[in-house]
């Protein structure tokens, strides 16, 4: 696992039925491009970056993002939702190495 | 064959451009644009690319995509040394079909999106961006 | 808005040094961050400062899309390490098994207004930097190894206390104990060094406004920092960033810590003395 990796997310805590809002994610990551060399000893530093984001609710997908290395440092993305019920929001990253994070957040309806 | 003085200068000037222009970069992302669209026809209109004229760090780079209808928008950042930027799939909640993030831009060059529309036809838009060779961020 | 408008409020900046009036900044030059806390980026500047009438926020001297990064705290970068700031400030390190929070139980909170006053004299007369006041209780007080001047663990820390001050306007000392410090560190503003023989002045008193091949040089000011740097996708301190500029004009930089950054830390936030603190800033 890449080390200090935090994953923040912004969603509104209560949601209209069937109206659209906005979300708003980022996670601490280097996103390690693969194509820069090592200062010191000039061998290429390895690829290690977010390859993947998902964003579920209830289970059904919302936005599913395919990621490569031309993504910024702390990859940042905003969409949008539209929900019918209060439910479970998931979102997840997954990394090169294997690792995922993944982070909920509740939304009502009101 | 022969070359008028007209085609020879002209020819020279393709070869000096083919020295230094990146043809090879814009052929990767004519490459990744086609695996894409499996080599179906481009449209145009429909979908819009929001990226900044000029962009004060090439590191991050702000950018939004936006196809009303569409089933997954692909970024290409056709001047890059590897085009591919990322590929928004949209779900079934999705509250609309537009998405922004922070990309990396090599240089000075075209981030073309390229949407993937219900019904399986492509539709594509672009925007230049100008990459600024930095002063000393101060 | 963003470096459009700042051609004109540093254009008119020169207008009114030429015509000797004060500068009067656009109501654009307004920054609003989550949409309630209100910054502004100019102010008449302090008295001793000879040659500028206004001084300006680096944040008016970048594009719009630069600038809005620092209107919401979810946008700005900053806030990754200043999570990891709040991380740090609980974690247990040292012999003494305490951690921040062990002796300061009312948070972060309580050095709300500190980064606005930093550097500053302490009781023996040295000038300290809040840097340092880490490391040593770091040292004294935890048992702890001293955090590197500039990496991650510390520009979080000083990024997550700098944070208490935001919105508050920098007002450093540079008279009485303060006095000597501040003018070495004027001096060393004033003295032109490296290769390119170009002093601080030259480029961010002389020059501020004016391209420097693809972008605006600044006024230089320091109320933002540490700062998130999109060149560098973290946080950068005023130390590393004095390294930076000696380095760009070919001269020999300053030890991080040493006592020339130290009293040039000093004089360059009384050059800002009456701006905003905005700590963490987003710049390019």
């Amino acid at each position: 696992m890449a080390s200090g990796v935090k994953p923040r997310v912004k969603t509104p805590k209560k949601a209209t039925a069937g109206e659209a809002f906005t979300i708003k994610t980022l996670i601490s990551h280097k996103m390690e491009s693969g194509q820069r060399k090592d200062k010191k000893t000039g061998e290429l530093i390895p690829r290690s970056i977010i390859n993947r984001f998902t964003c579920e609710f209830n289970g059904t997908s919302v936005i599913d993002i395919s990621i490569e290395p031309a993504v910024s440092t702390n990859p940042y993305f905003q969409f949008d939702a539209v929900v019918q019920e209060a439910g479970d929001m998931v979102f997840t990253w997954y990394d090169d190495d294997g690792s995922v994070y993944d982070t909920t957040k509740s939304v009502a309806i009101g | 064959m022969e070359f008028s003085r007209r085609e020879t200068i002209a020819l020279g000037l393709g070869a000096a451009a083919l020295t230094f222009m990146p043809f090879r970069v814009d052929a990767a992302a004519e490459e990744v644009i086609a695996a894409f669209t499996g080599g179906a026809d481009i449209g145009e209109g429909g979908v819009t690319v929001t990226a900044p004229e000029i962009a004060e760090n090439g590191n991050t780079v702000p950018i939004g995509v936006d196809a009303p209808g569409a089933a997954a928008i692909m970024v290409v950042a056709t001047g890059n040394p590897t085009p591919n930027v990322a590929t928004f799939n949209f779900g079934e909640l999705a509250g609309a079909q537009s998405a922004s993030t922070r990309i990396r831009l090599a240089g000075t060059q075209d981030v073309v999106a390229i949407a993937r529309m219900a019904d399986g036809s492509f539709i594509q838009a672009s925007a230049a961006v100008k990459v600024t060779i930095g002063g000393c961020g101060g | 808005m963003g470096m459009y408008l700042l051609k004109t409020t540093a254009f008119a900046a020169g207008l009114a040094l030429v015509a000797g009036s004060a500068a009067v900044a656009g109501e654009d030059s307004t920054l609003t961050i989550n949409g309630d806390l209100t910054i502004s980026t100019a102010a008449a500047a302090p008295s001793h400062l000879e040659n500028i009438d206004e001084v300006v926020s680096g944040w008016l001297f970048r594009t719009d899309e630069t600038q809005s990064l620092q209107m919401d705290d979810f946008d700005n970068p900053s806030f990754v390490f200043v999570d990891i700031g709040i991380d740090l400030w609980e974690a247990v390190d040292g012999t003494e098994g305490k951690s921040c929070s062990s002796c300061h139980t009312d948070g972060p909170e309580e050095f709300a207004g500190l980064t606005a006053t930093m550097p500053r004299v302490d009781a023996d007369g040295n000038l300290e930097t809040l840097t340092e006041i880490i490391n040593r209780e770091r040292v004294e007080k935890m048992g702890a190894e001293p955090w590197k001047y500039s990496k991650t663990k510390m520009a979080s820390l000083t990024a997550l206390i700098g944070l208490q001050s935001r919105g508050m306007p920098v007002n450093v000392a540079i008279d009485g104990a303060a006095a000597p410090y501040w003018e070495r560190g004027k001096e060393l503003y004033y003295t032109r060094v490296g290769q390119l023989d170009i002093a601080c002045s030259g480029c961010h008193e002389d020059n501020y406004g004016v391209m420097i091949r693809a972008d605006h040089l600044s006024q230089g000011q320091t109320n933002g920092f540490p700062t998130y740097r999109l060149k560098n996708a973290k946080m950068n301190t005023t130390h590393a960033r004095f390294k930076g500029c000696m380095k760009n004009i070919r001269a020999t930089p300053y030890a991080e810590g040493g006592d020339e950054f130290k009293a040039l830390e000093l004089y360059v936030a009384s050059r800002g003395n009456g701006l905003t603190v905005e700590t963490p800033s987003v710049r390019n």
